[in-house]
């Protein structure tokens, strides 16, 4: 289907979202749309899947008609169906129940032919989804996939895809990436909002850039990285050099241990982290780097071996001990665990200060606050609440609020759907941790940021963890081969 | 005890359950939707004295019930409008309602204290109650009981098996995901509030038109069942069927109390009247224990088959409420 954007405008308020977007893709097309976070694409992709309308003057054209879109379910009638970053479907129900609610039809669902249909269209795209499981009990790429044929069958011709890479699996990646070029050439039309630069790279017949709300240019391949960066960011901006780390004294030592939870079990880790040293856990999610990073934290009891932090003995002590001892641990989940949604940047200053006294004394936590603003560069006022902030700004946030000095800090995807600029930011203050003496373990999904900023790291295969790599000496494929369970026997990895 | 005592009372236990299964499964369908109808306690009290009253003045028993189902349609309304329009808390709305209808029935209701009035009467089912047992216990009932057990089944059907269903199911889950499937999510709330409200104000009439027929006032030993409905709700894990499993039990181990005191004279009566509410949490605890961590623990460590064995019958028993309960929705 052939898409036209002619003078898309949205003012929210005073914020004037999208500046008169024009873009064309005509049909079969995989259309790449490039921003950092906050450049206009989410309100871009919301209006065209009918969540919000944009501002009169504004005109959709599909296949030369003009039409006016109401709402997501008028959206899919038109057959322009959205995959959302976090996938829209109902956990504690069944795979086939999810498929097939939003299907219009007779009281009582016919299962039987439904079933036929998702298998043939499972079949079709090499998806191997049980239609009786439930969908809590599936891995992300799984839910988008679920997804992608719930739309096809609802009668999509137009597909977007909001950061469909983040949080799944490199084979899955492939996989979806696979799929996504065969529905190109059933002359689908494919919309791919991401900002990671490699896939768009990768998959994209042509792709433009956002940036403040304003289409600031459109390419096609073969695609120049430092062009399309420079687009994003209207300025050069580099990764820089891989920094190697002044191996110190032992911090972290775990010495024989082993977890357990309901679905793995992992034996028998030993690890030495020495400060100023970044270890990198990569593996699926749900591989055991989950409980791996919380056991380091204090969170979960080990059912064997010992933990010791700068020579004190911290096996089966509490979360509060580990972080009384310098462990600080920052969760995936930034509003659900790591942050308190509902409270301002200067409460969630003044809450991890030593508190003295009972009463708050609000002009100190202002000062504070603006202190750590500035010094963090985050986006936001001292009473802005953190849920508020974009993804970037509450990881920063998060960041300004480890405590000082630190010894260790554990970090579960600590640059997640955030852009290049962020990343790079965040890293940089990561590493001047490290310089102080801190030591980090972090659990990414990304394997190149895996490999460009820890020193050693360990892979992670339902409950089988590898001994330390040199990240130095490991390449992407090497890891993504491993992550898949491949290759374990040669390198001596336990029982795989 | 012969055969035909128990059967009789057990038959009465399936009486007796019939307002609080009224009651759960109002609140089952209103909570599944996600609002929370907390008023129920005095939606019961208020519908029994007010469909008795109609009932009464017009002689006509099924105006007693419909207007029963009006009053708790209306209430239901009040905290349908207040929780989803003016988005405020519906614990609190629905608290404030469940004690002002408390007082209301007990105002309005003093000119009915202890008045004789109409009862519906059995009605027996022509050959199938002539069936061992199973007639004795099932269709020998009145027309309301009868009503009761089709509302099981009805609720069961409709929540999981009918597309509607689905859809109330995943609007009170993830309304943002109902919403891109075409749900009205708020009309669908608001929809779903008051016909659970209606199912609720029919326990009311239930029991002041059948079980225990007229208006006592503060002994009518209805006030407090409103709650125990509420926790049925929940133990039943929103489910009407073992919703409805929670409601016989109890009042099963309320007739056991009864039957019981003549046997065990040492042990105070109130101790038995008592028993049954503290058996109900024990029971419907046993039911959830699958939730627990040291279960999992437990399964962890079993072999491989035996442990699929387990916690397939655990994830059957298993619940978790409507993720989206008590949330307002708005679509952008």
């Amino acid at each position: 289907m052939n898409i036209e954007l002619k003078n898309i405008h949205k003012h929210f308020g005073r914020t004037h979202a999208n500046k008169g977007i024009n873009l064309n893709i005509p049909s079969g097309t995989i259309q790449g749309i490039l921003g950092e976070n906050g450049a206009g694409k989410s309100t871009l992709m919301k209006i065209l899947s009918g969540f919000i309308q944009a501002d009169p003057g504004s005109q959709i054209i599909l296949d030369g008609k003009p039409v006016i879109i109401h709402s997501p379910a008028d959206a899919i009638r038109f057959g322009v169906g959205m995959l959302h970053q976090d996938p829209l479907d109902f956990s504690p129900m069944r795979v086939l129940d999810n498929f097939l609610l939003g299907r219009s039809g007779g009281l009582f669902p016919n299962r039987t032919t439904v079933a036929r249909d998702f298998k043939l269209l499972a079949e079709q795209f090499d998806f191997s989804l049980d239609p009786d499981n439930y969908v809590d009990s599936l891995t992300v790429g799984e839910r988008q996939q679920l997804e992608i044929i719930r739309l096809l069958w609802l009668g999509a011709r137009i597909l977007i895809l909001d950061e469909p890479t983040t949080g799944i699996s490199a084979s899955q990646k492939a996989k979806l990436f696979a799929t996504l070029k065969k529905l190109a050439e059933q002359s689908m039309t494919i919309i791919f909002v991401s900002h990671k630069l490699e896939d768009v790279e990768h998959l994209c017949s042509q792709v433009v850039v956002l940036r403040d709300g304003e289409l600031v240019g459109a390419t096609r391949p073969p695609y120049i990285t430092s062009k399309l960066v420079e687009m994003m960011f209207g300025k050069m901006i580099t990764l820089g050099e891989r920094q190697a780390a002044q191996a110190g004294d032992v911090v972290l030592s775990l010495n024989n241990i082993s977890l357990e939870d309901v679905r793995l079990k992992i034996k028998n880790v030993n690890l030495d982290v020495r400060a100023g040293e970044v270890i990198g856990l990569a593996g699926m999610e749900g591989s055991g780097q989950g409980i791996f990073i919380r056991a380091c934290a204090g969170l979960v009891r080990p059912v064997g071996g010992r933990v010791q932090l700068n020579g004190h003995d911290l096996t089966a002590k509490s979360y509060h001990k580990f972080k009384h001892a310098g462990v600080n641990f920052l969760p995936a989940s930034r509003l659900e665990e790591g942050l308190v949604p509902g409270l301002s940047l200067t409460e969630h200053f003044v809450l991890a200060e030593e508190p003295k006294g009972v009463f708050i004394d609000r002009a100190a936590g202002q000062k504070l606050a603006e202190d750590r603003i500035r010094s963090f560069n985050i986006r936001g006022m001292p009473f802005s609440t953190v849920e508020s902030l974009s993804g970037g700004n509450q990881q920063r946030a998060e960041l300004a609020l480890l405590q000082s000095p630190l010894s260790l800090v554990l970090l579960e995807h600590p640059t997640r759907g955030l852009d290049i600029e962020s990343v790079i930011y965040i890293w940089g203050k990561l590493k001047e941790r490290c310089k102080q003496g801190a030591s980090i373990i972090f659990i990414s999904s990304d394997l190149d940021e895996i490999l460009q900023y820890s020193d050693r790291l360990l892979v992670f295969f339902s409950g089988n963890v590898s001994q330390p790599l040199d990240a130095n000496a490991t390449s992407v494929e090497e890891l993504g081969q491993l992550i898949g369970g491949k290759g374990w026997t040669e390198m001596g990895g336990e029982h795989a | 005890m012969t055969q035909e005592t128990i059967l009789i009372g057990l038959a009465g236990v399936l009486a007796a359950a019939v307002p609080v299964i009224f009651a759960v499964m109002g609140e089952t369908l209103s909570e599944r939707a996600g609002v929370i109808n907390l008023s129920m306690n005095g939606t019961i009290l208020l519908s029994a004295m007010g469909g008795f009253a109609v009932a009464y003045n017009t002689d006509n028993i099924v105006l007693g019930f419909l207007s029963g189902m009006l009053i708790g349609a209306l209430v239901a309304l009040v905290v349908a409008f207040a929780s989803i329009t003016l988005k405020q808390s519906q614990v609190a709305v629905g608290f404030v309602l469940a004690l002002t209808c408390r007082d209301l029935s007990y105002f309005l209701g003093n000119p009915y204290m202890g008045v004789p009035g109409p009862r519906l009467q059995a009605l027996p089912i022509p050959f199938l109650s002539d069936i061992p047992i199973l007639g004795a216990l099932f269709f020998r009932q009145d027309a309301i009981t009868y009503i009761s057990f089709a509302a099981i089944f009805l609720a069961s059907i409709w929540i999981f098996r009918t597309r509607p269903g689905l859809m109330l199911q995943g609007i009170g889950e993830k309304p943002a995901a109902a919403f891109i499937r075409g749900a009205n999510v708020n009309l669908m709330r608001y929809v779903y509030t008051v016909i659970g409200g209606a199912l609720i104000g029919l326990a009311g009439p239930a029991y002041s038109l059948a079980i225990r027929a007229g208006w006592m006032g503060t002994i009518s030993g209805l006030d407090g069942i409103g709650w125990i409905a509420l926790s049925i709700t929940i133990f039943g894990g929103w489910n009407p069927a073992r919703a409805a499993f929670g409601a016989y039990l109890f009042a099963f181990l309320q007739w056991l109390g009864l039957v019981l005191q003549p046997v065990f004279t040492q042990v105070p009566s109130q101790v038995l009247q008592v028993a049954p509410f503290p058996l109900m949490i024990l029971t419907l605890l046993f039911v959830n224990i699958g939730n627990t961590e040291w279960v999992e623990r437990i399964l962890a460590s079993m072999p491989d088959n035996t442990r699929k064995l387990f916690s397939k019958a655990l994830r059957a028993m298993r619940v978790s409420p409507p993720a989206a309960l008590g949330v307002p929705f708005e679509s952008e």
